[in-house]
């Protein structure tokens, strides 16, 4: 696995960063402080998750003020599927020859 | 969650053929018939029996059944012993048969892992198979 999986791996095995990771996900842009109020750990804690995020693409800051706005950069995600996707193409492949064989079953 | 929990790969792949689960299962586990939709191979049907699949590029894997569950459940290791880390691959294969309306629905599920991380894999893969599938419809919407 090339290293940006494992930092991204790393990142993201974490389970508060994951669930923060989640969330900008679902909920788009977000502040420090909204975050930190459904994180259940400090607000300090949460900057520092969100710096890792932000180390390993998973998210981008935006200063407005004195206020930090985080959000999701999902494409970051699109080396993780790499594996996955060789392998579902392989077991595509090896459905069809198991279909085509079992239509020869029937006869 | 801990570092080796993160270093599983999960792959499902689903299709719905319209044939019986017990047709399903003899080309699952009939040796001649592996031999004609997967690789060459000298599987049995028996928990703990080692084989190998042969594979057309010249490799050969290493295999051991873990699971049979007549016309519902295959499961087998499916292991490729490298040098190189890149290459080496440690992983089980599990097929999964359920019965449907017009035939049968047919799952395979690879998960693989690194063979340092091997001992922590049981605990992990339910986690990070719901988190990946997550993932991908998370991409997916992205894309």
């Amino acid at each position: 696995m090339p290293e940006g999986h494992d930092t991204i791996f790393r990142t993201l095995a974490d389970p508060t960063r994951r669930a923060l990771f989640e969330r900008l996900c679902r909920e788009g842009e977000q502040t420090v402080g909204a975050l930190t109020t459904y994180a259940g750990v400090s607000q300090p804690a949460v900057s520092k998750h969100l710096g890792v995020l932000r180390q390993a693409g998973l998210v981008r800051d935006r200063h407005e003020g004195r206020q930090t706005h985080y959000s999701a950069r999902p494409g970051a995600l699109a080396p993780l599927v790499d594996w996955t996707r060789r392998m579902a193409g392989f077991w595509e492949d090896r459905f069809d020859a198991l279909e085509d064989l079992l239509n020869r079953m029937d006869q | 969650m801990n570092l080796a929990a993160a270093e599983t790969r999960t792959v499902v792949v689903e299709r719905d053929m319209p044939h019986p689960p017990e047709r399903i299962w003899r080309a699952l586990t009939q040796p001649h018939l592996i031999a004609e939709w997967l690789m060459k191979n000298d599987f049995e049907p028996a928990v703990g029996h080692r084989f190998n699949l042969s594979g057309e590029w010249g490799g050969v894997l290493d295999c051991e059944v873990l699971a049979v569950e007549p016309g519902k459940t295959l499961a087998y290791t499916w292991n490729f012993a490298h040098e190189d880390e890149a290459y080496d691959l440690r992983s089980v294969v599990t097929f999964t048969l359920a019965p449907t309306a017009g035939g049968t629905r047919l799952r395979v599920e690879q998960a693989g892992f690194r063979p340092q991380q091997r001992q922590a894999y049981g605990g992990a893969r339910a986690g990070w198979q719901q988190f990946l599938e997550r993932l991908e419809h998370v991409v997916a919407r992205a894309g």
